[in-house]
């Protein structure tokens, strides 16, 4: 049972859904209708990622994530558009993303490559990367676009260093804020803005259409995945 | 106690009522030529170069170069010529002013008085009007033009201002002291650089010597200090940072008929400015005010409207009493300090006001009296007014009772001694006194002293008084009519008040209670009408609202004819919930007087007087009847109001409960399959015919997701349930992501965007921001050819952040630019649109629920724009220095 993947939603056309798609891209699937089926599931065999709807019969989705984490399971999280306090909630929690109902198989299907790639190298975070014309070496403490050096204040290192060094996944503001400026300044979204708008217009060759670091309205800012 | 660090509620109001309108600067001098103006325009100036929409409402230069080389560059709003008496009087032409709503107006001469036809007396009810319709406005004011301080100046510069500000102008506007040492003024003046008329060139002369000047600049340095007292104060009482203050005082002001009683006003206004105490103008209405000439009632009508403009509380008691009232309501209103003027005049052997003052002074303890000497203004002397008043038919009755009792002693002096016919001559006299008052009861006792004399005092038949028996006799019935006539007379005043209390207590009780009964609108201002009118005798009608204008709704016999300036006098009054027409501050030339009807739901109507030949329809011992009556009216409409919104509310809420629930079931049991059903055909592959088919079913499933989100969205809107996450949000973000989401649906479409980037952070829900973004983003797709590109501009507005959104299609219908924002507006061009018609709807809810505002307009080149516009307030300014 180990390598699978564990689908959590109480509504079965979406399950079955979800196990088709999956199985014909070869992955191997478990289902649980509610959180008591899923805490089962993860006793019986660790899956290698889970897909986690919120909206359980018996317990909220959001208690299920620290039971996941632990287990250093991936989690995906199926949520509303409009509930963008449960995403912020679900990520502060652990999650490592969320997809939006109704969403594309496709994409889907995208966000659950990137997110075991991750875990595969989460033991050694990504220290040097090549995005595009920009180039980051942590260890190095360096920042080149085209070949040149640019010069970045230390507070935006620290933030271009904790964003890229999880490509491709959302972290929230609070995250963000607390890991760059300390859990004293988690409510200062504009440090974030200020510091965005600046490194964008570093390195991105249109600042007012970034490629490099993108927005999650309400949630965060991820950076790209190559 | 914790009570007191709370906000007070009146200062709160008044906080909520100084929002969204515009504020007030005023440049304050203490004389001319201190330079306001010049300040005035280089702050203006500047404010323009900032980028500001500065313009001149009206700016006196007087031809001098300086001040004329800083008008150059502001725009003007060109003046309105009036013609009065053959002469063109320019003034500034406030409609054109509101027309153009500028941020700031530059206003010169705050207490100038407007040409006779314009739409305010004064200039600063003009100001007023501009503040009400949220536009800044600087001016400029020289201290003597100040009403309270207006008797102060006076008494030493010796020239009297007839042009005077309110206090209460002063009171929410920034004041900023132009200050000027008199030496250099003096200078200034010799040079020829201070503007004088000819005509008063004399007069200022002597204005401006140096000790004048000198107790007019500390005067000003005063006003201007205790007014940043005065808001500081306010300021602690809005953040319930109350401390230090002298609290609890309440001034209470005696108002008479007195010529020159506005100096006691203006007096106790002072003192209740300096402790900050509420100012309460008490009159006692006794029953010598029926006998008051002409004259008197206007002095007492200019006495009580100066109070109320310089913001007093207005009371009137009727009593008998004048210091029997005083005290009680010194009592009641729980008063800390009375201020009662004393007439210098000559007030004769008996001054009955002296009295008043003494009786005061004894009665009261624990009470500061101030007694403010002043000057009466010496009034021609009534000599009709020492012949005390009575009625024709007392004075006959007197002479016949006289008469009659003459002539039944005289046939009786046979059977009785003549020793009790002088006491029997006090019959008559106690007679007439009592029942016809004094006159009659003086005429009695002449008469009595001429019958008694001449038929029974010896010698008979003559008028010969001699003899010190009869001297007495003589007197002692003058003075038994005088006693009688007084007692008499002050029973029957006490009894004709009480009378008229309690018949107005009947008719307001019997009001309230068929006003109780009437169920319609309609209904009620009939009623309304008709007892206002019994009442207060006067011709009387209701107006309410109807569309842009207001409509009589209740007439006496037949429906009166209104001039165009009484019809604008009642939209003034409907419009602002404030008097307007005849003896009001406003559109003084209308033939009625307009008063609001107005409650907690605004002005709901509008009552119409008119008095006969243009008197003043509420006569002023009817005022505070009327009063009384117009706020049972405006009860009455209210309950009327409140009854049909709660109608209405019932009627809404269980439809609005049954679609709620309609709703959340459409939510939940549709969103699952559809869900399921877009990701399945997003998974199914096909090829041939079959493609096309699973493309279909792709995007009608897509569509079905749309429609189903939008009817989510509005119903969180309207339900009110879309609270906004305000945050620092950086417009680039919210563009990008709108951009980045709408790639798969827009793909082919060129959207081009162009960000400024010196764009500041705006407070903004991004989620909800994105969205409104999206939906004008698809909505340009949906009515705009394939070809052409669709234009996402971030810029500064002149009011703050803007995002326009421009498409290339055949533009808005012409006059439907509001419409559009409506549920379900769909425009009619297109047959291919497919939207659900809720998309702007919910950009419109979101934008507001933000505290933005979105509009649409036709393109002048083709195409249509849509406009989000952000207030400046809504503005982040981050310090680098916080973030490095």
């Amino acid at each position: 049972m180990n390598g699978n993947i564990l689908i959590v939603d109480d509504e079965m056309p979406i399950r079955r859904l979800l196990r088709v798609a999956l199985e014909r891209s070869g992955y191997a699937t478990v289902e649980a209708d509610c959180g008591a089926a899923a805490l089962d599931a993860l006793r019986q065999a660790v899956p290698k990622l889970v897909l986690l709807d919120l909206g359980l019969p018996d317990r909220d989705g959001l208690e299920l994530i620290g039971a996941f984490r632990e287990m250093l399971v991936p989690i995906i999280v199926l949520t509303a558009r409009e509930a963008s306090s449960e995403k912020v909630a679900a990520l502060d929690l652990g999650a490592d993303d969320y997809v939006t109902k109704p969403f594309d198989s496709e994409e889907l299907l995208a966000r659950i490559r990137s997110c075991l790639r991750r875990a595969d190298q989460s033991q050694g975070h990504l220290r040097k990367m090549t995005v595009g014309p920009v180039s980051i070496d942590l260890d190095a403490h360096g920042v080149w676009k085209n070949g040149a050096e640019v010069k970045l204040t230390p507070k935006e290192f620290t933030f271009l260093g904790v964003l890229a060094s999880h490509p491709g996944k959302v972290l929230t503001h609070t995250h963000l804020l607390r890991e760059v400026w300390g859990p004293a300044h988690t409510d200062h979204v504009e440090y974030l803005r200020v510091t965005v708008r600046s490194l964008r217009k570093k390195l991105e060759e249109d600042p007012s259409a970034p490629m490099l670091i993108q927005n999650e309205p309400g949630v965060g800012y991820r950076f790209v995945e190559r | 106690m914790t009570d007191d660090a709370r906000p007070s509620p009146d200062a709160l109001l008044r906080e909520a009522q100084r929002e969204g309108r515009g504020t007030l600067k005023i440049f304050l001098g203490a004389a001319p030529g201190v330079g306001k103006t010049y300040e005035m325009l280089l702050e203006g100036a500047e404010k323009l170069e900032a980028g500001a929409d500065v313009v001149i409402g009206i700016v006196e230069t007087h031809g001098r170069k300086e001040t004329e080389v800083l008008v150059a560059p502001l725009p003007v709003i060109h003046r309105k010529s009036i013609v009065y008496k053959g002469q063109t009087l320019t003034e500034m032409d406030l409609d054109a002013v509101l027309e153009r709503r500028p941020e700031i107006v530059l206003v010169d001469e705050l207490a100038h008085t407007n040409a006779p036809g314009s739409r305010h007396p004064k200039r600063w009810q003009d100001i007023e009007e501009l503040l009400v319709a949220g536009i800044d406005v600087m001016t400029t004011v020289n201290i003597q033009h100040v009403e309270s301080l207006n008797d102060v100046v006076g008494s030493f510069t010796h020239v009297r201002v007839r042009e005077t500000v309110p206090d209460k102008v002063f009171e929410n506007a920034e004041i900023e002291l132009i200050d000027l040492p008199p030496e250099d003024l003096i200078k200034r003046l010799d040079a020829g650089k201070i503007y004088v008329p000819d005509q008063a060139r004399h007069a200022l002369d002597h204005f401006f010597s140096k000790g004048n000047l000198l107790a007019l600049r500390e005067l000003a340095l005063r006003h201007a200090a205790q007014y940043v007292d005065a808001r500081i104060h306010e300021h602690r009482s809005v953040t319930g940072k109350e401390t230090g203050y002298a609290g609890g005082q309440r001034i209470l002001v005696a108002i008479s008929e007195a010529a020159g009683g506005e100096q006691v006003v203006r007096a106790a206004k002072r003192l209740a400015d300096a402790l900050k105490a509420p100012l309460i103008a008490l009159y006692v209405e006794t029953p010598s005010a029926a006998r008051f000439s002409d004259a008197e009632k206007t002095q007492l009508a200019r006495n009580l409207s100066l109070a109320a403009s310089l913001g007093a509380t207005l009371q009137s008691v009727p009593a008998t009493s004048v210091q029997e009232a005083m005290l009680a309501q010194c009592k009641e209103l729980r008063a800390t300090q009375l201020v009662l003027g004393k007439s210098r005049g000559k007030g004769g052997w008996f001054n009955r006001r002296d009295r008043i003052i003494q009786d005061i002074l004894d009665g009261t303890t624990g009470i500061a009296i101030h007694v403010i000497p002043f000057q009466e203004t010496p009034r021609g002397r009534d000599w009709r007014r020492l012949w005390p008043r009575g009625s024709w038919t007392g004075d006959l009755v007197a002479i016949g009772s006289v008469g009659a009792l003459t002539l039944a002693a005289f046939l009786a002096q046979g059977w009785i001694s003549r020793g009790p016919i002088d006491l029997l001559y006090l019959l008559p006299v106690i007679f007439s006194a009592s029942f016809y008052g004094f006159r009659a009861g003086l005429i009695a006792a002449i008469a009595a002293g001429i019958a008694y004399n001449f038929f029974f005092l010896p010698p008979f038949f003559t008028v010969i008084i001699y003899g010190p028996v009869n001297i007495i006799t003589a007197v002692l019935l003058v003075v038994v009519a005088i006693i009688t006539g007084q007692l008499a007379a002050r029973a029957r005043a006490a009894a004709a008040l009480a009378m008229r209390s309690a018949r107005e207590n009947a008719s307001l009780a019997r009001f309230a209670t068929r006003l109780g009964a009437a169920s319609t609108t309609e209904e009620t201002a009939q009623l309304i009408r008709d007892e206002l009118r019994s009442l207060l005798a006067v011709q009387t009608i209701v107006l309410h609202r109807s569309g842009d204008s207001v409509e009589i709704t209740a007439f006496g016999q037949t429906k009166p004819d209104l001039t165009p300036i009484d019809q604008a006098a009642a939209e003034w009054v409907i419009q602002h919930g404030e008097d307007a027409g005849l003896g009001t501050n406003t559109l003084t030339a209308s033939q009625w007087q307009f008063r609001p009807l107005k409650t907690s739901l605004g002005t709901l109507a509008v009552l119409g007087f008119r008095g006969p030949r243009g008197r003043a329809p509420i006569p002023t011992e009817r005022a505070a009847l009327a009063e009384s009556l117009i706020d049972q009216a405006a009860l009455a409409h209210e309950r009327l109001k409140l009854e049909a919104d709660m109608r209405d509310m019932e009627v809404v809420s269980q439809r609005d409960s049954l679609r709620a629930a309609l709703l959340a079931s459409l939510s939940h049991d549709l969103r699952t399959p559809l869900t399921a059903v877009t990701a399945a055909a997003a998974a199914l592959s096909a090829t041939g015919d079959e493609a096309e088919l699973v493309e279909t079913v792709r995007s009608e499933a897509r569509r079905l997701n749309r429609f189903l989100s939008d009817l989510l969205d509005l119903t969180r809107i309207e339900e009110g349930a879309v609270t906004p996450d305000l945050v620092p949000t950086d417009l680039t973000d919210v563009i990008a992501s709108a951009v980045g989401d709408l790639a798969k649906s827009l793909a082919g479409r060129k959207v081009q965007t162009s960000i400024d980037p010196s764009l500041p952070l705006v407070r903004a829900d991004a989620v909800l921001l994105n969205h409104a973004l999206l939906n004008l983003v698809d909505n340009a797709a949906k009515y705009s050819p394939q070809e052409e590109p669709i234009e996402i501009i971030a810029r500064m507005g002149r009011r703050g952040p803007v995002i326009d959104v421009l498409d290339g299609g055949p533009g808005i219908p012409q006059g439907s630019e509001q419409r559009i924002f409506d549920r379900f507006a769909r425009r009619e061009t297109s047959d291919r649109t497919g939207g659900s018609g809720l998309g702007l709807a919910i950009v419109k809810g979101f934008a507001e629920a933000m505290g933005f505002t979105v509009e649409a307009a036709r393109r002048p080149g083709g195409g249509s724009r849509f406009t989000i516009r952000i207030p400046h307030e809504a503005t982040v300014h981050v310090s680098m220095e916080d973030i490095a």
